[in-house]
């Protein structure tokens, strides 16, 4: 009897919680049939939000994943005085609320901080443009890479790297050929962590973009502002579409999570 | 000499391993550097490699100074003791490894491999992968692939020590076998005194981060240089302030000049040896007899005997004892 009851508030709990919320979306999007939900997506407005979160996605993607590699291999394959600060540093992230992030990067690159002010002057602008949005996801996302290559990077031991030197590969060419094989499955799975982060995103990259509309909106922040303007049927369609995002990225990790 | 190390020394942290090492190893010889562990022969070993930096001290390899060269410019093979091989490669292609990083054609790295492969008689194995490979099969591998790129001196370390005692004893038959054919100089890290004797033809005996002695096996067996080196290298025991080979002490019934009395505590048949445990005054000694010997003596517990070292055998003054 009781191993019924733990199911069946495991169920109901489930069901409140995630089921129904998500089913509902689901459930209103497709209710008049596929050619509203088509025609909400392809909007110049949505198309546009796609378009930026893409990019702003991509790019963190590509500066969390060398970034990660580099900081994974530094603590794992290097002694320095900070490592235990280095590495605590890069947790930091997942304690810092992303709203908290946005706040400090406009007091930095704000156009009235002296380090804004000196790249505005330059004429590169950060703070509610795509620099700002891709350094707030960068940051929201740091730790996934890293704390995904560096176990395997530990299990994988730094015996074949010094045999791949004794046999007269260099530094780069053991990275290529010994480490970045070695630890590639787990590398795809920090990135694919790493881009359903940033997909996502929503706190950091408010406070930063500024919401300007078909210019900094991603698909969250055009979610949030079609559905304060009550304009329902684009917002579910686009939380939706992100939900869809989200479940194939889902799909993926499975498939990439490395084995054990 | 294909290998010089000079007055080299290297800690870490505070704690010395290497103090002032100096050995040199002839061209196409087989060297064994042999100690406890902790003594310090696999950092040597490393340094030789370019793995591990001295502190102080320089290596030459075939005459050139190599103490700054990076391990990639040395030209050395080396074997690791956990064959350290490519997982995601086959055999072929870790084989084949230095040879592509060195760009050779196509044409002849795959005549080389197969070359390699059936030298270590893997050549069946070329498309597998380590993970379907025995232990010995892999250190085989990995012995291959050192020997690849035709390497100035081939290193091991404790190549065989991962492996079960059968395959070991299997391997190092097989490895002196190659030396043999293929002449590389090829140094190689052991704890197992046996192991250096029946391999190599040159010893060096490590203890403390310093050289104890060097020598060919029977050198270093008979005439060893301190009681270190004597305990370290084959079974011994104390009779009259003198460390004894237990297989060097004569036993008799009636004394005999420099004998002197014991009594026999137990008697253990071993096959073909007998080993007779023995109470010399107030202390413990044992001697290795054949067993006819001992059928002649029929010796039993509680039985008084006469011991010496064996005239013309080696034995050491224990200094202080």
């Amino acid at each position: 009897m009781a191993k019924y009851g733990l199911r069946t508030i495991a169920v109901a709990y489930l069901l409140f919680l995630l089921v129904l919320p998500v089913g509902l979306i689901v459930w209103r999007t497709f209710g008049d049939g596929l050619a509203p939900f088509v025609e909400a997506l392809t909007s110049p407005s949505a198309l546009h939000a796609f378009r930026v979160t893409l990019e702003v996605s991509l790019w963190a993607v590509v500066a969390n994943t060398v970034f990660g590699v580099g900081a994974a291999l530094l603590l794992v394959r290097h002694e320095f005085p900070g490592k235990r600060l280095l590495s605590a540093f890069i947790d930091l992230p997942m304690a810092v609320s992303p709203v908290v992030v946005g706040l400090a990067l406009i007091l930095l690159y704000g156009r009235f901080s002296p380090v804004g002010g000196q790249l505005e002057s330059w004429g590169i602008q950060i703070i509610f443009s795509t620099p700002g949005m891709v350094l707030a996801t960068v940051f929201v996302a740091l730790p996934l890479v890293v704390r995904a290559v560096v176990p395997v990077l530990e299990e994988l031991g730094d015996e074949q790297e010094q045999a791949a030197h004794t046999l007269g590969a260099s530094r780069f060419q053991t990275f290529l050929r010994i480490t970045l094989p070695g630890i590639r499955s787990a590398l795809a799975y920090g990135v694919v962590l790493c881009l359903a982060r940033s997909l996502g995103e929503y706190g950091a990259v408010a406070v930063v973009s500024g919401r300007l509309v078909d210019q900094t909106q991603t698909l969250t922040l055009f979610v949030e502002e079609r559905f304060q303007n009550f304009d329902q049927p684009a917002a579910f369609a686009a939380a939706t579409a992100l939900a869809l995002l989200a479940v194939v990225t889902l799909l993926l990790t499975r498939l990439l999570r490395p084995k054990d | 000499m294909a290998i010089e190390v000079r007055d080299v020394n290297k800690s870490f942290g505070t704690t010395p391993v290497l103090r002032d090492v100096s050995i040199d190893v002839a061209s196409g010889s087989l060297t064994a550097l042999l100690g406890p562990s902790g003594g310090g022969k696999s950092t040597l070993l490393r340094v030789i490699a370019g793995l591990e930096h001295p502190d102080t001290g320089t290596v030459l390899i075939s005459g050139v100074d190599a103490t700054r060269l990076s391990p990639q410019r040395r030209n050395v093979g080396f074997v690791f003791q956990h064959y350290a091989a490519f997982k995601h490669m086959t055999v072929y292609r870790n084989v084949a490894f230095g040879l592509e990083i060195r760009k050779r054609p196509k044409a002849e790295i795959r005549k080389r491999v197969m070359e390699l492969l059936e030298l270590v008689h893997l050549e069946q194995m070329a498309d597998r992968y380590p993970s379907q490979l025995s232990g010995g099969q892999r250190q085989r591998m990995a012995l291959a692939r050192a020997l690849a790129v035709e390497p100035e001196v081939l290193l091991l370390d404790e190549p065989f020590g991962a492996l079960d005692a059968q395959v070991r004893k299997e391997l190092r038959t097989w490895l002196r076998r190659l030396h043999d054919e293929v002449h590389v100089t090829t140094v190689f890290v052991t704890h197992d005194q046996e192991e250096a004797i029946e391999v190599a033809d040159t010893i060096v005996v490590l203890a403390d981060g310093a050289v104890e002695q060097v020598g060919s096996p029977a050198d270093v067996y008979d005439n060893p240089a301190n009681p270190f080196v004597m305990r370290f290298l084959g079974p011994v025991t104390e009779i009259g302030g003198n460390l004894v080979r237990p297989h060097d002490i004569e036993i008799t019934a009636d004394p005999r000049p420099g004998s002197s009395e014991a009594t026999v505590a137990r008697v253990v048949r071993l096959g073909f040896e007998v080993r007779v445990e023995l109470q010399i005054g107030d202390r413990d000694a044992w001697v290795q007899v054949t067993r006819g010997v001992a059928e002649q003596l029929a010796l039993n517990p509680g039985d008084t005997v006469n011991v010496r070292p064996n005239p013309g055998s080696r034995s050491l003054a224990l200094t202080g004892a």
